[in-house]
């Protein structure tokens, strides 16, 4: 009988000692929301377009980081992010379903606009201005290219108009990219720069 | 000529035919064929594999140790030999759920290329293999911390080799029947055939 407390007694107390050792690593090592979400948010544009189907990126994020969804949802991110999401999680990277050929921007027809504000309410990145019954318009440097505003329009006044590269927007592309490779390809389309 | 080593020579000499055997010789994954499910689940990655090594090396070594403390001032004294198992697998867990603890927090990006086979640790027959083979070959403290360090130097070396052939296998022509585990399984088979070289290199 002293034998069986004795090996019940050591046990207890082995996996108590145990037990209280984890919980304070616990406490130590503890972790506040999820970090791979957080690394993952912060590799997306912040556009919050929604055109990978979640309403903004940081559900995006989670679900990425959860396996729910594919890496190469993110357009406004494109193939730069997808590679580095894909690197993050460790899978293999996808190719972008829908990669624009050119950056799009909206263009609201401004004789046909009703001043509804629809559009501005769906835009995610602020770049409509207007007010009730006033004309809208879309300020093109904000502008991603997302889409979203074409659906509520009730008289379909807003156009996707293929971004004009101006000059004080230029930048050297990245290298490796495939904005890059469509941008040698593009490159004698485009005047001289003469001043 | 008889060359009389010093007395801490012919013990280092001893560290070292420890170390030697478990890491080459008497290797827990291709001798003894322990570990074998992490060994083919995380060897996809170099990077996991590595961090999975770390991890393995942490608790087996500790392990190791612990076991022999308990084995020594708690089962001995108490003649309890027969709680052996599930007091080494206590310790093992507790290892385990301490270490999943500290890469969470540390690397998440690690933790998720870890994945499942982290919390698997607890299950990998290896370290409680070493656990038990240490109890069974009347180690010392020193040596049987050192044969779970080196029996977990040999499942790593073992991981990280496999794991950087079958990076290179993934981009290899390959025909279409072999490719994926079929491949990965005869590549393990033939590691395990060259480790058969190292037999007879030392004795133990």
């Amino acid at each position: 009988m002293m034998h069986l407390l004795a090996a019940v007694a050591s046990f207890g107390l082995f996996a108590l000692a145990f037990g209280v050792l984890l919980a304070v690593a616990c406490r130590i090592f503890k972790i506040e929301g999820d970090p791979m979400a957080e690394r993952i948010e912060s590799l997306l544009p912040q556009t919050q377009c929604g055109q990978c189907g979640f309403p903004g990126c940081k559900p995006y994020a989670g679900a990425v980081a959860s396996g729910e969804s594919e890496v190469n949802r993110c357009v406004p991110g494109g193939e730069r992010t997808m590679l580095k999401i894909a690197d993050l999680m460790g899978v293999e990277p996808k190719s972008i379903e829908e990669e624009p050929t050119a950056p799009m921007i909206a263009f609201v027809r401004e004789d046909e606009c009703i001043g509804c504000t629809l559009c501005i309410k769906a835009c995610p990145v602020d770049a409509i201005i207007g007010a009730p019954k006033q004309y809208h318009t879309v300020i093109a440097d904000h502008c991603t290219g997302c889409t979203l505003c074409i659906e509520p329009c009730p008289v379909d006044c807003i156009d996707m108009l293929i971004k004009p590269e101006l000059l004080e927007h230029w930048a050297w592309p990245l290298p490796d990219t495939h904005r890059a490779q469509q941008a040698t390809e593009r490159k004698g389309q485009h005047a001289p720069y003469t001043a | 000529m008889v060359t009389i080593l010093p007395h801490y020579m012919s013990e280092l000499t001893e560290f070292a035919v420890i170390l030697l055997s478990a890491v080459l010789v008497n290797n827990y994954v291709l001798t003894k064929f322990l570990g074998i499910c992490p060994f083919l689940g995380v060897s996809s990655k170099v990077e996991t594999a590595v961090g999975m090594s770390f991890a393995v090396m942490f608790v087996m070594t500790l392990a190791s140790t612990a076991s022999w403390l308990v084995q020594q001032y708690i089962l001995i004294p108490l003649d309890l030999l027969y709680l052996q198992t599930i007091f080494f697998i206590l310790i093992i867990a507790a290892l385990v759920q301490f270490i999943e603890m500290m890469i969470h927090k540390t690397s998440p990006v690690l933790y998720q290329g870890l994945g499942i086979f982290l919390p698997l640790i607890t299950t990998n027959c290896a370290v409680l293999g070493v656990a038990l083979l240490n109890i069974q070959q009347d180690n010392t403290f020193i040596t049987s911390a050192l044969y779970g360090l080196g029996a977990a130097v040999g499942f790593a070396l073992v991981l990280i080799l496999f794991a950087g052939l079958r990076e290179r296998i993934e981009h290899a022509p390959i025909p279409e029947a072999f490719k994926g585990s079929p491949i990965s399984l005869i590549t393990a088979g033939m590691m395990s055939l060259a480790f058969l070289g190292f037999s007879g290199l030392v004795k133990i």
